[in-house]
C-alpha cells in the first residue's frame, strides 16, 4: 500500500444559493496525514465528500497523483472512508462488513478471508469477526469501520470525525493507534475534525476552515506559533489567545485610555493585539483587576479586567489571587501577535 | 400462573365482553360446520363430516374446491410478491433519489389511495376487456396489486427514510452500484417493513371479494371468496356447508399465522428493530 499525492485545484461547492466551499487549493503530499479543522458548517466535510466522490464539485479539479478524478464514481477512485457513525451494515457480521468491499471486486473467497483476517489481526478485532456490529463495543465498531476502509488497500484514506463517538479515554488511545497505523501503511490520509487537540496530535499538517474558506494550511506548531489571522488565533490553542481590538500608535497599542507598550513591527491604525494566556503575566505594568481565578490542576487560570476588555492569564499552581485584587498585566514581548484591522497577521 | 391484581381482572372482563360477538360468531361457524343442525348456539343434529363433502366431490355443478383454492393461493402469493417488490423499488426511489416531479408523484399516489376500488370497477372492466385480460387470473392480480401499491409505497418510504445517509455513502465508497446498494444494503435493512407489507398484502388479497367476483366469470378461474359466495346465492342456503367452506377458507390464514406467529406479533406490536 503506497500513498498518493492529492491535489485540489479551485474546488468549489454550492448547494443552490448556499456556498458550502468558496474556492480551495490544497496540495497533500503522498503518505501525509492532513487534518481539516473547523467549526461545523465550515466546508470541511463537504470537501471530504467531494474527494470521496459522494458530492460532485460545482467547480474545480481533484487529482490523485496525475489522475483527474472529480468526475469518477467513488468505486473507481480507490479511497477508503471511515464515517462518524461508523456506518457498519447492521445486518452483516463484522467479517462480512470488512469483506464487503472485496466481495464487490469479485475477489476469490479464500483471498478475501485471508485479507480480512490479516487486517482484523492488525487492529485487534479478530475475536469479534462472527458478531454483528450491535454486539460489539463502540471502540470495536470504530476499528471494524477502519478495517473495512483499509482492507481494499486504498490510495487515500478519508476519516470523517472518526473518534467523536468514542469515550474520552478510548479516544486518546484510538487517535494514537490510527496515527501509528497510518504511518506504518503510508496511506495518504485526510482527517476531518472539529476537535483541535485531535487535529494537532494526529496530523502532519492542519488545514483550518471557516465559512467555506481555507484560513491556514500549516504544520501544528506553526499554526500555534504563527496563526495567519484572528480566526485561527482564536480557534487553535486552549485556553484561547487573548485578542484585544484597538488602535496602534508608534510603540504602543491603545485601548480606550490604556496604553500597552508593544515591540517594533506592529501595524499602524486600527488592529488587533494578541498574546496567549501562557505568555501573559501578572507582573507587568498595565493596571487591571482580577475577576475570576480558576484552578486547572497543573496551573491556575486568572481572568483579569483591563479597561474595557477581559484577559486570561495562566499562572503557576501556587498563585491564586482573590477576585477584586488589583494586578498588573504583562506579556512576553517575543511571543506577541499583530493583526491588522481585517484580522490578517502582520509581521513574523 | 400467579393471580392477577384486581385492576387487571377488570380489564380482562372488559376485553372478554368486547370480544364476545366475534367469539360467538366463531363458535357458530365451528358448530355449524360439524353438526347437521344448530339452533342458536345449541347443536340439535348429529355430529358428522357431511358438511365437508365438498372436499372430495364437486357440489351442485361447481368445480372441485381444490381449483379455487389453488387459484386463491396463486392470486395472493403473486399479489403480495408484486406489491412488495414494486412498492419497495418505488419507495426507495422516492425516498433517496431526487428527480423532477417527485413531490407531485408522491401526492398523486396518495390521491390514488383515496379511491375505493368499487368506484373504479367499471373502468377497470373495460380496460381489462380491451387488453384481453378479462376473466383471467393475471388480470385480477394486476388490478389488485395496483390498488395495494399506494399504501405499500407510503409504508416503505417511511422505512427507507429512516436509513442513514452515511450508510449509503459508506456503501458507495465500498464500491456498490445504485442497484447493488438497493438489493444488498437498503432492502435487508428494511426487512421488518417488507414482512409487514407482504403480510398485509397477502391477507388483503386472500380476503378480496369484489374484484374476483366482478372480473372473473369462468368457474375454472374462481377464487375462494367467489366459490363461497355461490353457496349463499342459492334458493335454499345450506348453512352447514357455508360454515364448513368458510372454515376451510380460513385454514391457510391460520396456518400462516401459526408459522409466522413470532414475526407477525413483532410487527403488529410496532417492533421495528434494525
Amino acid at each position: 500500500m503506497k500513498g498518493i499525492r492529492v491535489r485540489l485545484k479551485g474546488l468549489a461547492k454550492h448547494f443552490g444559493r448556499v456556498v458550502a466551499l468558496r474556492t480551495l487549493d490544497l496540495d497533500v503530499r503522498a503518505g501525509e496525514m492532513v487534518a481539516f479543522l473547523g467549526p461545523s458548517g465550515c466546508g470541511k466535510t463537504t470537501t471530504l465528500l467531494m474527494i470521496a466522490g459522494i458530492y460532485q464539485p460545482t467547480a474545480g479539479e481533484i487529482y490523485f497523483g496525475e489522475r483527474r478524478v472529480e468526475h469518477l464514481h467513488p468505486r473507481d477512485r480507490d479511497v477508503g472512508m471511515v464515517f462518524q457513525s461508523y456506518a457498519l451494515y447492521p445486518h452483516l457480521t463484522i467479517f462480512d462488513n470488512i469483506a464487503f468491499p472485496l466481495t464487490l471486486k469479485k475477489i476469490a473467497p479464500a483471498e478475501v478471508a485471508r485479507r480480512v483476517r490479516q487486517i482484523a489481526d492488525l487492529l485487534g478485532i479478530a475475536h469479534t469477526l462472527d458478531r454483528r456490529p450491535g454486539q460489539v463495543s463502540g471502540g470495536q465498531q470504530q476499528r471494524a469501520a477502519l478495517a473495512r476502509a483499509l482492507v481494499k488497500e486504498p490510495q487515500v484514506l478519508l476519516l470523517d470525525e472518526p473518534l467523536s463517538n468514542l469515550d474520552a479515554q478510548i479516544r486518546v488511545q484510538a487517535r494514537g493507534e490510527i496515527r501509528r497505523l497510518q504511518q506504518e501503511i503510508g496511506v495518504t490520509s485526510i482527517l476531518v475534525t472539529h476537535d483541535q487537540s485531535e487535529a494537532l496530535a494526529m496530523a502532519d499538517r492542519v488545514a483550518v476552515f471557516s465559512t467555506g474558506e481555507l484560513q491556514q494550511f500549516a504544520p501544528p506548531d506553526e499554526l500555534y506559533r504563527r496563526p495567519a489571522n484572528t480566526f485561527v488565533a482564536r480557534f487553535v490553542g486552549y485556553p484561547p489567545m487573548n485578542l484585544l481590538e484597538g488602535r496602534y500608535e508608534p510603540g504602543a497599542f491603545v485601548l480606550d485610555d490604556l496604553r500597552i507598550p508593544v515591540p517594533p513591527g506592529h501595524p499602524a491604525g486600527r488592529g488587533w493585539l494578541g498574546f496567549r494566556p501562557e505568555d501573559a503575566t501578572l507582573d507587568g505594568d498595565v493596571p487591571g483587576r482580577v475577576t475570576v481565578a480558576e484552578a486547572l490542576g497543573r496551573e491556575n487560570l486568572v481572568t483579569l479586567r483591563i479597561g474595557p476588555a477581559e484577559v486570561k492569564v495562566l499562572v503557576p499552581q501556587g498563585r491564586r489571587p482573590a477576585p477584586g485584587t488589583p494586578a498588573r498585566l504583562g506579556y512576553r514581548r517575543e511571543h506577541v501577535h499583530f493583526f491588522d484591522a481585517s484580522g490578517r497577521r502582520v509581521g513574523a | 400462573m400467579p393471580l392477577l391484581p384486581p385492576r387487571w381482572r377488570l380489564l380482562l372482563v372488559a376485553i372478554a365482553a368486547l370480544s364476545l360477538p366475534i367469539l360467538s360468531g366463531l363458535a357458530w361457524l365451528l358448530l355449524t360446520g360439524w353438526f347437521d343442525q344448530v339452533h342458536g348456539l345449541v347443536p340439535t343434529g348429529r355430529l358428522g363430516p357431511d358438511n365437508w363433502r365438498f372436499l372430495w366431490e364437486a357440489v351442485g355443478g361447481r368445480p372441485s374446491v381444490w381449483i379455487p383454492l389453488r387459484n386463491s393461493l396463486i392470486f395472493s402469493g403473486v399479489v403480495a410478491t408484486v406489491v412488495v417488490l414494486a412498492s419497495s423499488m418505488a419507495a426507495y426511489a422516492i425516498s433517496r433519489l431526487s428527480f423532477p416531479g417527485r413531490a407531485a408523484y408522491l401526492g398523486l399516489v396518495l390521491v390514488l389511495h383515496a379511491f375505493p376500488a368499487v368506484s373504479l370497477i367499471i373502468a377497470i372492466f373495460f380496460i381489462l376487456r380491451r387488453l384481453g385480460l378479462f376473466d383471467t387470473l393475471t388480470g385480477v392480480i394486476l388490478v389488485k396489486a395496483s390498488l395495494e401499491l399506494p399504501l405499500g409505497i407510503w409504508l416503505m418510504k417511511g422505512f427507507f427514510d429512516y436509513l442513514s445517509w452515511e450508510m449509503e455513502m459508506a456503501a458507495l465508497v465500498d464500491g456498490v452500484s445504485r442497484w447493488t446498494l438497493f438489493w444488498r444494503i437498503a432492502l435487508p435493512m428494511v426487512r421488518p417493513g417488507l414482512l409487514a407489507l407482504g403480510t398485509f398484502a397477502l391477507l388483503s388479497a386472500w380476503g378480496e371479494f369484489i374484484l374476483p367476483f366482478t372480473l372473473i366469470v369462468s368457474n375454472q378461474n374462481w377464487l375462494m371468496s367467489a366459490y363461497l359466495q355461490t353457496f349463499l346465492g342459492e334458493a335454499f342456503t345450506d348453512f352447514g356447508m357455508v360454515a364448513a367452506v368458510g372454515l376451510f377458507y380460513a385454514v391457510p390464514v391460520i396456518v400462516l399465522f401459526l408459522l409466522g406467529q413470532r414475526y407477525l406479533l413483532n410487527i403488529y406490536g410496532g417492533g421495528v428493530k434494525g
